[in-house]
């Protein structure tokens, strides 16, 4: 971070309203932060992020697209890529109306939380806070090269595990009856049928999921996310928020000098980019 | 039988309450047996000395000796029967606490008679009393000694089987009653959604200096939402004009929040506004297509709730419907579709309400469009069921 140049935040909230409110409340409470983008939506909140960098981010939980815990999960993903990767990871307040059962949680994987209706006082306090855990890290970060970023080690272990719980008794996912043995993939106006053992991997497209055999790729009209709980999560890994792959396809796992690591396969001259947020699925025996 | 009777001497108290043996640790458990000893033998002692004229620090050894031998081999066998038993059964089955009537009445007998035998010696070689044996005694005196000495225990087994009982009704009621409180809270929670309740309020919070006017009709459509809310577990049964109207609060106060996501259309026909359903069924599945639907959206979508008539004549039914534009069931999480409370709850006011005559059924939108529909099929009722006055 600069020292001559203002702090910088993020605000990412669906209500508008909302987001206008806690804007002027920020700003009578702490002039000196410069408020950089406002994103209306977990998707938003990301690419924005990644955009302009701020060393703070208000996410609220609830919001369509990604909610604000997969959005923070996707930034520490990819936070150490493109330009302006050299720059801290963004301290991160989550906001929100009532998630009382995850309250503590969002304390441990964030510098603070905010309940709405945002009350003045409350909000001082979080500003305080955040003016403080910014202060210190100016100090040890200029020692720290960032790529040891142990801050940022620090926010995917807590993010990794706030999205493996249950977020609510009510999401919590039920052991899917059966793991999905054919994919049923539309071509013209046939449908082949695939055995999910024939997959080497799955990444996300969009709204389509890519599925790669050895011989052959299609497309299929399911999100990753609506796909993922219908595998066998002992036979396909998650490996990076866009890719799911057939564990015994993986030939080797190969750690670079930067500590990334890229997973060389059977059948496939390809490589796979394994994020942060997985890494610890590779650590030997 | 001039002897100190020590036939009325066994005690034996049974072994039980295995199962409160569970909750008290075994310092305690040693100590109420210890506790039944003294005590039975004291009270025959105090018996032998008053109704025979026996001595009475002798007899109460003897009593004690008996006693003592007696609840000693009770105990051991029906532990070890409780053990084997819940062996023979394997882990996962539930655990016995104590062996049940059949066996502990075979470990009462057993152990009153061997504990008899043991204790009658040990008595004599303290006391140096001579007494009859039970190995000694004639067939008739040797088997009253045995019932005799089987009184205490079954008396002990008994009281202690029917506290264990009792306490376990106790804390079943007392489960029961809890389970109940948590499921109204739930209902209650499910109806004033937490998440939308403050939501609304924080918006109201900001309008209030930033357009008082709004701010007001928000908050009266908060109050409308809240008190048909909290009275409509009360009754049974409202009509569709009613249910519509507070639909429009619903909407207008999410609306405010989702604002062009959100579009939403009702469509009551006049001739069916005064018939009657049940109180905020609608409302359920109206909240159920935002929260799952809608607000994962990015874009939003429409939602059109309708109500129309179905069939001729008395085949006639009523078909309410809620149809959204949202991301539709495949995007939702497998275990949320059908299973969620507020949706249960639907189906449970129906079944209890109409029985078979109803139906409720959530599917994908069948003209190709994404999103769901949510559609209810009840019998037509065109008049408010009489009430308790």
């Amino acid at each position: 971070m600069n020292t001559s140049q203002r702090p910088t935040a993020l605000i990412a909230e669906d209500e508008g309203l909302l987001a206008e409110n806690l804007r002027q409340e920020l700003a009578k409470l702490w002039p000196a932060l410069e408020i950089v983008a406002m994103a209306p939506h977990g998707q938003a909140a990301l690419d924005l992020a990644l955009r302009h960098r701020p060393d703070l981010c208000f996410l609220d939980i609830r919001m369509p697209g990604l909610s604000g815990l997969e959005a923070a999960a996707a930034l520490a993903e990819d936070w150490q890529e493109g330009p302006g990767a050299e720059r801290p990871f963004p301290l991160l307040v989550f906001v929100t109306a009532y998630d009382q059962y995850a309250l503590q949680a969002f304390e441990l994987a964030a510098v603070d939380y905010v309940l709405k209706p945002v009350q003045p006082e409350r909000l001082a306090q979080t500003c305080q806070r955040l003016k403080q855990a910014l202060n210190q890290r100016q100090a040890p970060s200029q020692a720290a090269s960032a790529s040891d970023a142990p801050e940022l080690q620090a926010a995917v272990e807590q993010l990794r595990r706030l999205l493996g719980a249950p977020q609510a008794p009510a999401s919590a996912a039920s052991p899917a009856a059966a793991p999905l043995r054919l994919l049923q993939v539309s071509v013209g106006n046939q449908i082949l049928m695939v055995p999910v053992d024939e997959v080497i991997y799955f990444e996300a497209a969009d709204k389509y999921v890519r599925v790669i055999t050895a011989s052959k790729e299609h497309l299929i009209r399911i999100s990753l996310r609506e796909l993922l709980p219908q595998l066998d999560g002992q036979r396909f890994w998650q490996v990076h928020r866009s890719l799911v792959v057939r564990s015994d396809a993986i030939a080797r796992a190969v750690r670079d000098e930067a500590g990334k690591i890229s997973l060389h396969l059977h059948g496939s001259a390809e490589k796979l980019a394994v994020s942060r947020m997985y890494a610890h699925l590779f650590k030997g025996m | 039988m001039k002897l100190p009777n020590p036939e009325n001497s066994f005690k034996a108290f049974g072994a039980l309450g295995s199962s409160e043996a569970a909750q008290i640790t075994y310092k305690q458990w040693l100590l109420r047996q210890a506790r039944i000893v003294l005590i039975i033998s004291l009270v025959l002692a105090t018996l032998m000395r008053v109704l025979a004229g026996q001595a009475f620090i002798p007899s109460f050894l003897f009593c004690l000796c008996i006693s003592i031998c007696c609840s000693s081999l009770i105990q051991t066998m029906s532990y070890g029967a409780t053990w084997l038993i819940n062996r023979w059964r394997g882990p996962e089955a539930e655990q016995a606490s104590w062996p049940g009537w059949p066996l502990m009445l075979v470990c009462l007998i057993v152990g009153s008679t061997l504990g008899y035998g043991l204790g009658n010696e040990l008595g004599r070689w303290l006391t140096g009393i001579e007494s009859v044996g039970i190995l000694r005694a004639g067939p008739r005196q040797g088997l009253s000694m045995v019932l005799m000495s089987l009184l205490p225990g079954l008396a002990v087994t008994y009281f202690f089987v029917n506290r264990t009982r009792l306490q376990a009704a106790q804390v079943q009621a007392q489960t029961a009653q809890r389970q109940a409180a948590e499921h109204q809270l739930r209902l209650l929670e499910s109806q004033l959604e937490p998440h939308m309740l403050f939501n609304t309020l924080a918006n109201l919070r900001v309008l209030i200096a930033l357009d008082p006017q709004r701010a007001q009709a928000m908050l009266d459509q908060l109050i409308a939402f809240l008190r048909a809310t909290l009275t409509a577990s009360r009754a049974s049964t409202h009509s569709l004009r009613e249910e519509f109207a507070r639909l429009q609060d619903y909407l207008a106060l999410m609306q405010i929040r989702m604002g062009a996501r959100l579009r939403p259309s009702l469509d009551l026909p006049a001739d069916l506004s005064e018939l009657q359903m049940p109180p905020l069924l609608l409302q359920a599945l109206v909240e159920n297509a935002i929260k799952h639907g809608l607000e994962p959206s990015i874009e939003g979508g429409e939602l059109h709730i309708s109500a129309r008539l179905q069939g001729q004549g008395d085949a006639a039914q009523l078909l309410l419907e809620v149809r959204d534009g949202g991301v539709g069931l495949a995007s939702r999480s497998p275990s949320s579709v059908g299973t969620g409370f507020g949706l249960h709850q639907v189906r449970e006011r129906l079944q209890t309400q109409f029985g078979p005559a109803a139906s409720f059924q959530l599917t994908p939108r069948s003209d190709g469009q994404s999103g769901s529909l949510a559609s209810i099929r009840m019998p037509i009722q065109t008049t408010t069921p009489a009430r308790p006055a």
